[in-house]
């Protein structure tokens, strides 16, 4: 309350805000309960999920949970030289707890991960440790130093020593074709092995022909379905939607039907003599089923948005650019195209994003050559179960859709999308 | 005369769009340059469908349209060079006010100086300058309008077309602006056809007014002979107000006839009737006929009062006269103190010359 501006009051003598906000509460309080199942939903369904994602892409904990006391001990080691006693002790009294719960294989795992080799000298420290060779009344430290060469190799300390932090940000890493280096240095996977970058771009770039192609076939149409009479336009509507009521993998089927080298499209080239019967050129398996198949599923997407933008622009204004003097063709690009860049916009946003991400019909008719990086996140899901992976990749994958969107709202604004 | 009466000429046009229904039926029609003519007509009478023929978004399905002598049918819209005021300004809603205006001209490859110049003096015209860099959606309906007829006239077209201009707009505003455009075109002195089935905007601002009515023109005429001299019942019915007396001719003679309604008879001013026993409808205008005339006038009836309606500057009484309920009278509210009260008998008279007899209903 400042003593500058008077306070209004209500008849009642309690102030008008306060007197406002008892009104409105109730209101509130009703609108809030209707939204709350979507609250709900979308914090299970949504967030918590992302957020396990993050949660499992940079979790690092379970070497640091088997080998609590190594750690401890490292924290005084400069790591530049054998580490001293006190952390060959703590290894020794954790891996013993590890070989009574036979938990050492999922160690040698993991750290066969982090370096190659030390499948095999914790194999030979665990058969040491199971006969009782080691005698805790003398110098751990040599006595492990004896069970194989490679625990006299620093390189595999350092090794042990990189896994300590709970987190780690390796994942993120190895999903752009990196690693880290024996001295913690950033590197590059050899040329011939980057097969993600390879990935992230292919995506890229059928998303973006996707789009581009949707675009080229979809705003003709809109602008049909926008200007045809009411009884042609619903018609040609309901071509463009039934697709959508259609399986999606109904859809890539029939377009596997069709494409395919012994397919009814080749049939068809072969029969008017465009192509040789043996010489029928893979339009699947490859990226031009790709694109082909994605186009189409993917063009209700472009068409809906422009054609709602499209059928808000008043016809008069065309007529009134050709009135002034405007060729159709000038009436078109100064009047006309303007206006539906909103809608251009939704549709090319909306298509690209979907594309980037998408899935079925990429692992269908897509082959080597045409799958994109969501085969890959799946890929590892289903086979080499490396979840944390898949997890790290996708996120990377929703944080390119979210720069997609950044850049687009700075080009062309979110404010000028419109859906409908 | 060096002006041109036939400067659009509109040539036996038929038009239809299902192949069905004429919309516009056998239309002959001349424009003078530099008239500002109204089609008027109630919707779906086929005047909006003519001025589209005209602009060139519809074709004739027959006949033809001249342009100063020149047939203009295969004409498409961007080369006829005719300005056109939209039903809803059809302002290019991503374009500033200058844009909008300059759309024309560059689009005619005018220079940039000549541009601003044009595009100056067509705002100053209607009283718009420093508005320049707004966009129409920062506008007034009026403004918008303005704008809109600026646009229409900044390329210096022969001949500009106007489709229910000021139908958004409210009353006063619409008011002003028909005695803007109409001070627009008497200075620039542009051919106008404008579009409208208000009466009183087409009465205000044409020269010549064709009413239209069934894909034909029924009267094309100057306002004041529209209304004092309608040649038949559906204009005498469209423009302005309308007693009707539905009778048969009994007696043709010097000018003037007897018709006898089913309650009595009167004498009226043969229009359309050509013989005795013709059905007719006599069409008086409530301001002509007087209460308890002074001078001697040839028709004189009792009617009773049924209602009085207070409108400030006048009083509307609604008499039951010849057995006609409906006749209505308009009585100026002046200190002249009438005997106006419900019930009451009253005396009413008119010339035989303002009571038209015009074709049956």
């Amino acid at each position: 309350m400042s003593s500058e501006t008077q306070q209004i009051l209500t008849t009642d003598g309690i102030p008008l805000s306060v007197s406002l906000k008892k009104a409105e509460r109730k209101n509130k309080i009703k609108a809030f309960l209707l939204v709350v199942p979507l609250l709900l939903f979308l914090i299970i369904t949504y967030i918590l999920p992302i957020g396990d994602m993050f949660m499992r892409s940079i979790d690092d904990k379970m070497v640091t949970n088997m080998l609590p006391k190594t750690f401890t001990a490292m924290e005084k080691w400069d790591g530049k030289e054998m580490p001293p006693e006190e952390v060959f002790a703590g290894f020794y009294s954790d891996f013993k707890i590890l070989v009574q719960n036979k938990e050492h294989g999922k160690l040698a795992q993991r750290l066969n991960k982090e370096k190659n080799g030390f499948n095999s000298i914790i194999k030979k420290l665990f058969r040491q440790v199971q006969r009782n060779k080691i005698d805790e009344g003398q110098s751990i430290k040599e006595q492990i130093m004896k069970v194989h060469k490679r625990w006299r190799d620093v390189e595999y300390w350092q090794a042990i020593k990189r896994t300590a932090p709970p987190y780690t940000t390796a994942k993120y890493l190895k999903g752009m074709d990196m690693y880290y280096g024996p001295d913690g240095n950033i590197m590059q996977v050899e040329e011939d092995r980057r097969i993600h970058r390879i990935l992230w771009l292919r995506t890229l770039e059928i998303a973006f022909f996707v789009t581009l192609f949707s675009f080229l076939m979809g705003y003709p149409i809109a602008h049909l379905l926008a200007t045809l009479p009411m009884k042609y336009s619903n018609l040609l509507m309901i071509c463009v939607l039934l697709p959508f009521w259609t399986s999606l993998l109904v859809r890539t089927a029939s377009w596997m039907i069709l494409l395919q080298q012994q397919g009814i499209v080749n049939d068809f080239f072969v029969m008017i003599g465009l192509v040789a019967d043996d010489n029928r050129p893979e339009m699947m398996y490859n990226k031009v089923g790709t694109y082909v198949a994605m186009t189409q599923i993917l063009l209700p997407f472009m068409v809906l948005p422009l054609y709602s933008v499209m059928k808000t622009i008043s016809p008069s204004l065309m007529r009134a650019g050709k009135s002034l003097g405007g060729t159709p063709f000038i009436a078109f690009w100064k009047i006309y195209f303007p206006l539906t860049i909103p809608g251009i916009g939704a549709g090319c946003l909306l298509v690209f994003i979907l594309a980037i991400g998408y899935y079925i019909t990429p692992a269908l008719v897509g082959g080597a050559s045409g799958t994109l990086i969501s085969n890959q996140i799946a890929y590892h899901m289903k086979t080499t179960l490396d979840w944390s992976f898949a997890s790290a990749m996708g996120l990377m994958l929703l944080t390119g859709v979210l720069v997609v969107y950044w850049v687009y709202n700075k080009l062309v604004g979110v404010d000028n999308i419109k859906l409908g | 005369m060096s002006k041109n009466q036939e400067f659009v000429k509109f040539d036996k046009v038929d038009k239809s769009y299902d192949g069905k229904v004429l919309v516009v039926k056998d239309l002959n029609l001349d424009i003078a340059e530099g008239e500002f003519i109204t089609m008027l007509g109630p919707s779906g009478s086929g005047k909006t469908t003519c001025l589209m023929m005209l602009a060139g978004f519809e074709t004739p399905t027959n006949g033809e349209i001249y342009l100063d002598a020149n047939p203009i049918s295969n004409i498409p819209p961007h080369k006829r060079g005719i300005g056109m005021v939209f039903q809803n300004y059809a302002l290019f809603p991503h374009m500033t006010v200058y844009e909008n205006l300059a759309f024309p001209l560059k689009v005619r490859k005018i220079s940039k100086d000549d541009i601003d110049k044009k595009v100056d003096k067509a705002l100053s015209m209607v009283s718009l300058s420093g508005f320049e860099n707004r966009m129409p959606a920062q506008l007034s309906g009026g403004q918008q309008q303005r704008v809109a007829v600026a646009r229409a006239l900044v390329f210096d077209p022969a001949v500009v077309l106007m489709d229910e201009p000021l139908g958004a707009l409210d009353k006063n505003l619409r008011e002003s602006m028909q005695y803007e455009i109409k001070h627009i075109h008497e200075s620039i002195g542009v051919t106008v056809v404008y579009v409208t089935h208000d009466q009183s905007e087409a009465l205000t601002m044409s020269n010549r007014i064709a009413v239209f009515n069934d894909g034909k023109v029924q009267q094309l005429s100057s306002p004041d002979k529209l209304y004092e001299e309608p040649v038949n019942s559906f204009v005498a019915e469209f423009i302005g107000e309308n007693n009707t007396f539905g009778g048969e001719v009994i007696d043709l003679s010097n000018g003037s006839c007897k018709v006898k309604l089913s309650h009595g008879e009167i004498l009226a001013n043969p229009i359309s009737v050509k013989s005795k026993g013709d059905r007719t409808t006599v069409s008086i205008r409530p301001e002509r006929a007087l209460i308890n005339p002074e001078n001697k006038m040839d028709n004189n009836h009792a009617g009773t009062i049924e209602e009085v309606i207070y409108h400030g500057d006048h009083t509307r009484v609604r008499l039951n006269l010849l057995g006609n309920s409906e006749f209505i009278l308009k009585v100026p509210n002046s200190s002249k103190n009438l005997d106006i009260k419900l019930g009451n008998k009253i005396n009413i008279g008119w010339n035989s010359q303002d009571a038209r007899a015009l074709d049956p209903k």
